[in-house]
């Protein structure tokens, strides 16, 4: 028998170990596959419904990428809860995570290595998306006008998935059965993704808020954020927003992007925070 | 080695552990004993850091709470009941556990051959049977030949001739001076391999039997001070 054990691993190179292996699990998960065939086929559908009209079947780039936005807000939230709501609660459900949590690891390593696996997958997932709509529209001979908006909305999509990832793993954590944490991701995306704007319309006519206000609360919500900033960097005018968008226009021109990315960086730091929290606290069976 | 020291833990409103204490030597083999329910695989639990308690437990000096991962860095861990991601074959699992453990390299043919696993090392995990997967985790608990053992139910799956080339293994790593903690209904395990058997009561440990005590039915030392009659050592698992 050694006396000579091996030294306690640097945290990132094990948070780099969990991460590989959640990437090369999810790589070869059902969920992946669904998820990136659902978004190739719905943005190739998005570029033939926006192109429609122009006599070529695909639209161009610029056109797809205005397409696309409204796409990337209803689809990439929900892969993203949903992956996150099943990273930790299933494998406590399948009884792993008493076994892996008697390794030599930390409770953070875990849900780090998770979180950095699972926005790998997510972002190849959305990368390999953006990636056949933009060859099947250079195929049919789109201007290569507008592939710049193409690739920074596929930029935004992976900032936007990482930073919903984190409340799904909130979600996973405070949740014993994967059933369960899947229904609150879902339940959680139709708040974001629905509840909120009606929410907002009932409170600006029952209290009668103010522009600013309704900003504020349009930046609070992820989904908001990222389709403000989204259609400001793709370079179509903000006011089909109505008058929020005009609002942004007028006093936040030049400072919206940064108060879009404070609002996705928050809701990435701030979940991860809380689920890290939470997971230090519960019972790992 | 292993100190356990006044270490309560509940889950919600049910109190499982209730101030158990133990001491365990460097190189000495420790059986713990009592009836279902009795706090067994969750004292163990908590030696290897998965649920929190309160009081103290350290391991080669390493606070289980506050050094978590130095402490398991000194425990193989073998647990009842065993779970592998479906997909992973088993040089997979191998080699995951072995990265997370700190080693560069593992020698997945070696290590599979010591649990006579050989042959099966490009299996998916699923298709292993419950034995195997015993003798899998057995493998993973060796990586790094670390200086603890903890074993919860440590043959639960295996068939009589799995049980007797397990435990053969078990009592030759004892043999290489391996501090071994384990839990077990069975006597003959308990008589094969125990150096001292601890009997969990209620979630105290309430007697701590030597070797002799239990195997010869001589008296046996009892919670440091008093005494107890003890026939044989099938007394303690079936009592």
């Amino acid at each position: 028998m050694s006396n000579n054990w091996p030294r306690p691993e640097p945290s990132l190179v094990t948070v780099w170990v969990l991460a590989r292996r959640e990437l090369h699990d999810a790589l070869r998960s059902r969920w992946f596959a669904l998820d990136t065939l659902a978004f190739v086929l719905l943005g190739l559908a998005v570029a033939f419904v926006s192109g429609s009209g122009t006599g070529e079947g695909l639209a161009g780039f610029g056109r797809t990428t205005a397409g696309l936005v409204n796409l990337v807000t209803l689809i990439v939230p929900l892969m993203a809860l949903t992956a996150g709501a099943g990273s930790i609660a299933a494998e406590r459900e399948r009884g792993m995570l008493p076994y892996l949590l008697s390794q030599p690891v930390s409770r953070w390593e875990v849900l780090a290595g998770k979180w950095l696996g699972l926005s790998l997958a997510l972002s190849t997932a959305i990368l390999l998306g953006f990636g056949v709509c933009a060859m099947a529209v250079a195929w049919r001979g789109g201007t290569s006008q507008g592939a710049s908006q193409l690739l920074l909305l596929a930029g935004l999509s992976v900032a936007l998935a990482i930073g919903l990832l984190g409340v799904g793993m909130v979600i996973s954590v405070v949740s014993r059965r994967t059933s369960v944490a899947t229904g609150l991701a879902v339940f959680t995306w139709l708040l974001f993704a629905f509840a909120t704007d009606l929410g907002l319309m009932a409170s600006t006519l029952t209290w009668r808020l103010t522009i600013q206000s309704i900003f504020a609360a349009c930046l609070v919500n992820p989904l908001q954020a990222f389709k403000l900033w989204a259609l400001d960097a793709a370079g179509i005018p903000l006011d089909v927003l109505g008058p929020v968008g005009q609002y942004a226009v007028d006093h936040h021109a030049h400072s919206l992007a940064w108060l879009a990315a404070g609002s996705l960086a928050a809701w990435a730091i701030g979940p991860g925070v809380i689920a890290a929290i939470a997971f230090s606290r519960r019972a790992a069976a | 080695m292993i100190h356990i020291e006044r270490v309560n833990m509940s889950f919600g409103a049910l109190h499982v552990l209730r101030g158990a204490s133990l001491e365990v030597a460097a190189g000495e083999a420790v059986a713990l004993c009592g009836g279902n329910g009795a706090g067994k695989s969750t004292l163990i639990q908590c030696v290897t850091g998965v649920h929190r308690y309160r009081g103290s437990i350290s391991v080669g000096g390493f606070d289980v709470a506050r050094q978590g991962k130095s402490a398991r860095r000194l425990i193989g861990y073998v647990p009842q009941e065993l779970a592998f991601r479906d997909e992973m074959r088993v040089d997979e699992v191998v080699r995951f556990y072995g990265a997370l453990r700190g080693l560069r390299r593992v020698d997945v043919p070696s290590v599979l051959r010591q649990v006579e696993l050989d042959g099966h090392a490009r299996a998916r995990s699923r298709v292993l049977s419950g034995g195997m997967k015993q003798r899998l985790a057995l493998a993973i608990a060796l990586l790094g030949e670390p200086p603890v053992l903890v074993l919860d139910e440590l043959s639960a799956s295996l068939d009589v001739d799995g049980r007797e080339s397990f435990l053969r293994l078990l009592v030759g790593l004892r043999g290489e001076g391996r501090t071994v903690l384990f839990a077990s209904h069975r006597p003959e395990e308990v008589e094969i391999l125990a150096g001292r058997v601890a009997w969990i009561e209620g979630g105290r440990i309430v007697e701590r039997l030597t070797r002799s005590g239990t195997a010869a039915g001589s008296r046996a030392v009892v919670s440091g001070q008093a005494t107890k009659e003890i026939d044989h050592v099938e007394q303690l698992a079936t009592a």
